[in-house]
């Protein structure tokens, strides 16, 4: 078998397997689940659909938390699938890895700002 | 160290542009492709997404610049542009969940079978492209 550590180490970005392929389907699931729950949401009691019954979704502390909790599965799951199409298509590691680095703050700004107007409402 | 593999051969001779448009995709193939678009597309539109989210829910003001964004338009550009962009947002959307509600239930049922990997993959763009016309008719008022 060739050597592959050390120096002579392939440097893909990922080798977690069975974690993140886990991940993507768990995450994936949480969102799925998160989108029946705000349509059940829009769609109870009558009325138009306006600010007070779309706020009104998001306004109780249990939504937010869950909401937050949505988020980050969210930000997992879009570095998961970016990383991969990263891996597949890009193979100088430098650039790789800046596209990334890129990913990252990216998502982890996105989260942020989404984490301020959840809880400034 | 000397790497004592044999060196596998290499094909190199795939032009994106000149070859790769020349490939016919099966219905999974195209499935499997949009999937990953739509993901990107989603992954790129991120910030435009939370905007959306931050207008429409943080007061009834900013959700009266939100519709006047999408109604008139915002800045230089014209509510139907931001509209066309959201579409795509929605279709992105629709797309990406119901692929992936189809690789969950493959994965649960370990339904690997020729016959059902065409099949799901035409209700999955069947019903994703429905959709969005539905949702897309309703976005820009035809009904």
């Amino acid at each position: 078998m060739s050597v592959n550590f050390g120096s002579k180490r392939v440097v893909v970005g990922a080798h977690y397997g069975l974690r993140d392929w886990l991940a993507q389907r768990i995450t994936a699931g949480l969102m799925a689940l998160f989108t029946l729950l705000v349509l059940v949401q829009l769609a109870w009691g009558s009325g138009p659909i306006g600010y007070d019954k779309w706020a009104g979704i998001f306004s109780s502390q249990w939504m937010k938390a869950l909401t937050f909790a949505i988020i980050v599965a969210m930000a997992y799951h879009v570095w998961v699938g970016v990383r991969d199409i990263w891996m597949d298509y890009i193979k100088p590691v430098g650039v790789r890895l800046g596209l990334q680095i890129f990913t990252m703050v990216w998502l982890v700004s996105c989260t942020g700002w989404a984490i301020q107007v959840l809880w400034r409402l | 160290m000397t790497e004592t593999a044999p060196k596998r051969p290499e094909f190199r001779n795939i032009s994106a542009l000149t070859d790769l448009p020349t490939y016919r995709l099966p219905p999974a193939g195209w499935v499997s492709i949009l999937h990953r678009v739509s993901g990107a597309l989603m992954f790129l539109l991120l910030p435009f997404i939370i905007w959306m989210f931050d207008m429409s829910v943080s007061s009834e003001i900013s959700f009266a610049k939100f519709k006047y964004a999408f109604n008139v338009g915002l800045g230089f550009v014209p509510g139907w542009f931001m509209k066309l962009v959201a579409l795509a947002l929605i279709w992105a959307y629709l797309h990406h969940l119901i692929a992936g509600i189809r690789h969950l239930y493959m994965d649960v049922q370990h339904a690997v079978s020729k016959e059902f990997g065409r099949s799901s993959a035409l209700v999955t763009l069947g019903l994703s492209i429905a959709l969005t016309l539905v949702l897309g008719a309703k976005l820009f008022g035809l009904y």
